[in-house]
């Protein structure tokens, strides 16, 4: 039950773990959000990673503080399981998220609570619950950064993540 | 032994102190009356202490730095000095203080000893009555010159307020780094004035949130190692960590009981509810203190352990709660515009600090523990996460300016008016404040 380890580490290490992850990030900045943003409607490899991002729409958003499932939301998570129901090998993690307007520990509660809605909502369109995990990042992870509702209201969101069966 | 961890052994190494004889019968005893609502900062003269080299004149900044931080004190320009200070064992000539107008004044010397430790030594006169209030020396290892600093300031600021001091204390806190969208956060721990950082983590996990032990050398804190986020105790001494409980889902918003046997948290449930738990870190029992469909969270003790204050937004919007340390007879305390977040019980035990949402703001506040008499000591674009310095006195929280998403450290003092900057290496968010060092 109890694990003990030491935290300290090399230096080097840390610094070299830092420019990498600073160097990593660059490219991923500009995620599109749907398919409308590439352009590339069609083009990928059906039941690929890719041709559930574009086609079909990996995050929904919410409203401020809530974790209703919004109308556009519902057709985008209906699509989502008639596709993972399709391509059933798939790990499906869904991570809620917060904008900053919020407390850092409360910001961590509602964004499970936001994944907690977005699975019960995808169970209820058939896909069995037990195959989907949840995990709450609050405000940790932001796509926008600026300081007005425009992009808070892209933070407030849930994100379908697909991952290799059994992972 | 790995670097950070022998870097605090040796910053906690034990500092002797033994009391110098008062040269001079003690009167009427110069005092800073702090209880009223506005305090006159009081004028006090720090020499240079004696040394073969820059190390007295160095321990001297620190503890004028220290003083004049807290706002109560205001340190006298040094190019003012009339009399030089050639023998700190003679009293001074008070007349050359006293039409500088400085009340107060401090002495000392530096020595290394034979064994290699330093000895420092330090009198606090009172000029007016001209006489000496205070006389202490102290023998540490080289190294601890600051901590020995803090702890003269510490002398002072008590013998001059009757109040315990908070300087020979240390801050727990985030360091962030990288971009916003993907940020490297780091424990670091420092000195309370921002000095000695000290990395506690690579920044491979994310972390957030260390709280420490009000009682010994530790912290609690919550990591998403291995992809589950939980909650983790950190030895400082020794660097040994464990994972607190095996919980079904991620533990947030940690906090130690008083006597530090104890860790709070709230545990995110499937149905996306958020309740509050208690781990008893002796046995390892958990008891679950709320039960409720919403979201109940920063949870924080009171400092009898009796009580435990917390917020959840049952009612709506997120307010504070309170209620017995086993979960009895929950009631909500804050009912001002707006949302309340973060509570935190005072080490006094008189106030709860806490973070407010309101008109667009986010302010820094303390309210009575019953929730009257609100007051607000801070407010800006997005001002959160307070927490307090041991003597109750003072807080310290992060500030993020509009858009930049950069956060810093911020004290107040309860007061309202002593705002100040802490200055880190990189962004910091996440204070969280050590009690006084042994």
């Amino acid at each position: 039950m109890r694990r003990f380890e030491m935290i300290a580490r090399s230096p080097v290490f840390v610094a070299l773990f830092m420019s990498l992850a600073i160097a990593g990030c660059a490219s991923k900045k500009n995620m599109p959000n749907s398919a409308g943003d590439l352009g590339l409607a069609g083009s990928a490899t059906p039941g690929s990673t890719q041709d559930f991002t574009v086609n079909v729409g990996d995050r929904i958003f919410f409203d401020v503080d809530s974790s209703v499932i919004r109308a556009d939301a519902q057709q985008t998570l209906a699509k989502q399981a008639q596709w993972l129901k399709r391509y059933p090998n798939y790990a499906i993690t869904v991570e809620g998220h917060a904008d900053e307007r919020g407390t850092r520990e409360y910001n961590l509660a509602l964004g499970q609570r936001r994944a907690a809605a977005t699975r019960n909502y995808l169970a209820s369109q058939g896909l069995p619950a037990a195959r989907i995990k949840t995990i709450s990042y609050g405000n940790e992870r932001p796509v926008a950064v600026c300081d007005s509702e425009s992009c808070w209201s892209q933070n407030r969101r849930a994100i379908t993540v697909l991952g290799s069966a059994g992972s | 032994m790995p670097n950070i961890i022998r870097t605090l052994c040796a910053a906690f190494a034990m500092v002797i102190v033994t009391l110098i004889v008062a040269t001079l019968p003690a009167k009427a005893q110069l005092k800073l009356d702090i209880t009223k609502g506005v305090v006159e900062p009081m004028p006090i003269a720090i020499t240079d202490f004696l040394s073969g080299d820059q190390l007295g004149t160095n321990i001297s900044s620190v503890i004028a730095a220290d003083l004049e931080r807290s706002g109560l004190f205001a340190p006298v320009d040094k190019g003012a000095f009339i009399e030089k200070i050639s023998n700190p064992d003679a009293a001074p000539r008070f007349e050359d203080w006293k039409v500088i107008n400085a009340q107060a004044l401090v002495t000392g010397r530096v020595t290394k000893q034979g064994d290699g430790r330093l000895k420092a030594e330090f009198r606090l006169w009172d000029t007016f009555a001209g006489q000496q209030l205070d006389g202490q020396q102290f023998f540490t290892s080289p190294e601890s010159w600051r901590r020995v600093a803090h702890i003269i300031a510490d002398a002072i600021y008590e013998k001059l307020t009757g109040e315990k001091g908070y300087f020979d204390t240390r801050v727990v806190y985030v360091d962030e780094s990288g971009t916003k969208e993907k940020r490297i956060k780091r424990l670091a721990i420092m000195d309370q004035d921002g000095a000695n950082v000290r990395y506690l983590t690579n920044g491979k996990d994310l972390v957030l949130t260390p709280r420490f032990s009000p009682s010994k050398q530790e912290i609690t804190y919550m990591s998403y190692e291995g992809g589950k986020p939980q909650i983790y105790l950190l030895q400082l001494e020794t660097g040994q960590r464990e994972l607190v409980g095996n919980f079904p889902g991620m533990t947030i918003a940690p906090r130690f009981s008083p006597d530090g046997q104890k860790v709070v948290m709230s545990l995110l449930q499937e149905d996306g509810s958020a309740n509050v738990y208690a781990m008893d870190l002796r046995s390892r029992t958990t008891t679950r203190l709320t039960s409720t469909s919403a979201i109940d969270t920063g949870a924080s003790y009171a400092p009898d352990g009796s009580q435990v204050v917390f917020e959840s937004d049952r009612g709506g919007r997120p307010q504070i709660y309170k209620m017995g340390a086993d979960g009895s007879n929950p009631q909500r305390i804050s009912f001002g515009d707006g949302s309340y977040s973060t509570p935190v019980w005072s080490p006094r035990g008189d106030l709860i600090a806490f973070t407010k949402q309101s008109g667009g703001q986010f302010s820094i506040g303390v309210m009575k523990t019953d929730g009257s008499g609100e007051r607000i000591l801070s407010s800006g674009y997005h001002d959160e996460g307070p927490t307090w310095a041991p003597n109750g006195r003072v807080l310290m929280f992060f500030r993020q300016p509009p858009g930049s998403n950069s956060p810093h450290l911020v004290t107040v003092d309860l007061t309202g008016r002593n705002l100040r900057q802490i200055q880190t290496p990189n962004l910091a968010s996440d204070p969280a404040w050590s009690p006084l060092l042994d």
